[in-house]
């Protein structure tokens, strides 16, 4: 195999491309498809303050030095989950490529913080553990992101994870969620503007990136999402993309360019969320008197910690 | 040959010398699902392998609810 660019002996096939490339020319195809993605949604703006959510895998690690690598002021955000080794392991791998790295790392422990863990809060609220952790990652993004300033969150989901939640919501026809469905979402009633800088790129290659950067990430899966929808999803995909290469592109991007605006229509402006107030504890946005975080700490915080149990083990 | 495994980690023997595809076809992955990984280095799917080297096949899919 030969590199596509230079004809030196390729490390990796990317099927997709119909091309092989060497390690320096691929890096630089991954650092090409994240700049392309940023400049064609307006991600990021020359000078902005960036926060990105770190889990300590392959791809918030690639994002990060990816966009340290652009030139970005890039700060990293890592919440300790209280996810058994799983969490430990996840953390340790992003502090030592922040300091690695001379980024400034914020660290969030759940225990420390607010006496709960996901296993914990999941079992106290009887939600999955997949949803519990879901709205306290993005409670404490936000509030980190408006409390610290930034001017943007960015987020790791790559292009199979955007096909896959596209696909599940098209079974489903979740025409709200379909609504914002988007690699950018602009700033508004008190949320920050998100973005997803890695949606060119499948997780094949990010995976591939921090091999060949020397990036070490957990490998391991979170033992709480194994055998979860979304995993789902991506095999059935993963089933059509053997035989068809380029079908989760198209179809992620087929819906960008012809369906999004779509469903947008009927969203209001913003985050398309009515009749925000604040909540009373934290003040964050919230339809509530008290948002949904608040209400699961409560209900968690205190409680008798959970052994960590795997889905399904409920 | 030896190939470390992930998820859940653990090793195996495989006779060399054999193509990457053969080894992946033989351990029941698809070649987009993983990356061969030999030292801080990538295999390219055209390579071979001999018996005594080590490499780790390692999964590439991941996420839960995100």
């Amino acid at each position: 195999m030969k590199c596509r660019v230079c004809r030196e002996p390729a490390v990796i096939d990317v099927r997709r491309h119909n091309a092989n490339f060497c390690r320096d020319h691929f890096l630089r195809l991954c650092r090409d498809q994240v700049a392309k993605a940023i400049e064609d949604f307006e991600m990021i703006a020359p000078g902005e303050r960036v926060l990105v959510a770190v889990s300590g895998g392959k791809d918030s690690l690639a994002l990060w030095d990816i966009l340290l690598d652009l030139g970005y002021e890039a700060d990293g955000l890592v919440l300790g989950l209280g996810i058994g080794d799983y969490s430990d392991t996840s953390t340790a791998h992003t502090v030592a490529y922040a300091e690695a790295k001379g980024a400034k790392l914020q660290r969030i422990d759940l225990r420390e913080a607010y006496d709960i863990d996901v296993p914990t809060a999941a079992h106290a609220t009887r939600r999955v553990p997949c949803s519990a952790c879901g709205l306290t990652k993005r409670h404490l993004f936000d509030e980190v992101a408006r409390d610290g300033g930034y001017d943007v969150l960015v987020t790791g989901h790559n292009l199979d994870d955007e096909a896959a939640v596209l696909f599940g919501n098209v079974l489903r026809w979740q025409t709200d969620y379909l609504a914002r469905q988007l690699p950018v979402l602009p700033a508004g009633d008190g949320f920050p503007r998100k973005a997803k800088p890695l949606v060119r790129l499948a997780e094949r290659e990010t995976a591939a990136y921090c091999v060949l950067q020397g990036i070490d990430y957990v490998v391991e899966e979170c033992p709480m999402a194994a055998g979860n929808r979304h995993l789902g999803y991506k095999e059935a995909l993963d089933s059509v993309e053997r035989s068809s290469a380029g079908t989760k592109h198209a179809f992620y991007f087929g819906f960008l360019q012809r369906a999004a605006d779509l469903f947008a229509a009927g969203v209001a402006e913003g985050q398309g969320k009515a009749d925000l107030g604040r909540c009373a504890r934290c003040g964050a946005p919230s339809t509530a008197e008290v948002c949904t975080f608040c209400r699961l700490v409560e209900r968690s915080a205190g409680a008798e910690p959970v052994a960590l149990r795997p889905r399904g083990g409920r | 040959m030896k190939v470390l495994l992930r998820n859940p980690r653990r090793e195996v023997e495989v006779a060399g010398p054999i193509s990457i595809v053969a080894m992946l076809d033989r351990l029941g992955f698809h070649r987009d699902q993983v990356l061969v990984i030999r030292g801080d280095t990538l295999v390219p799917g055209d390579a071979m392998l001999d018996d005594d080297e080590e490499v780790e096949v390692r999964p590439v899919i991941s996420g839960g609810a995100r």
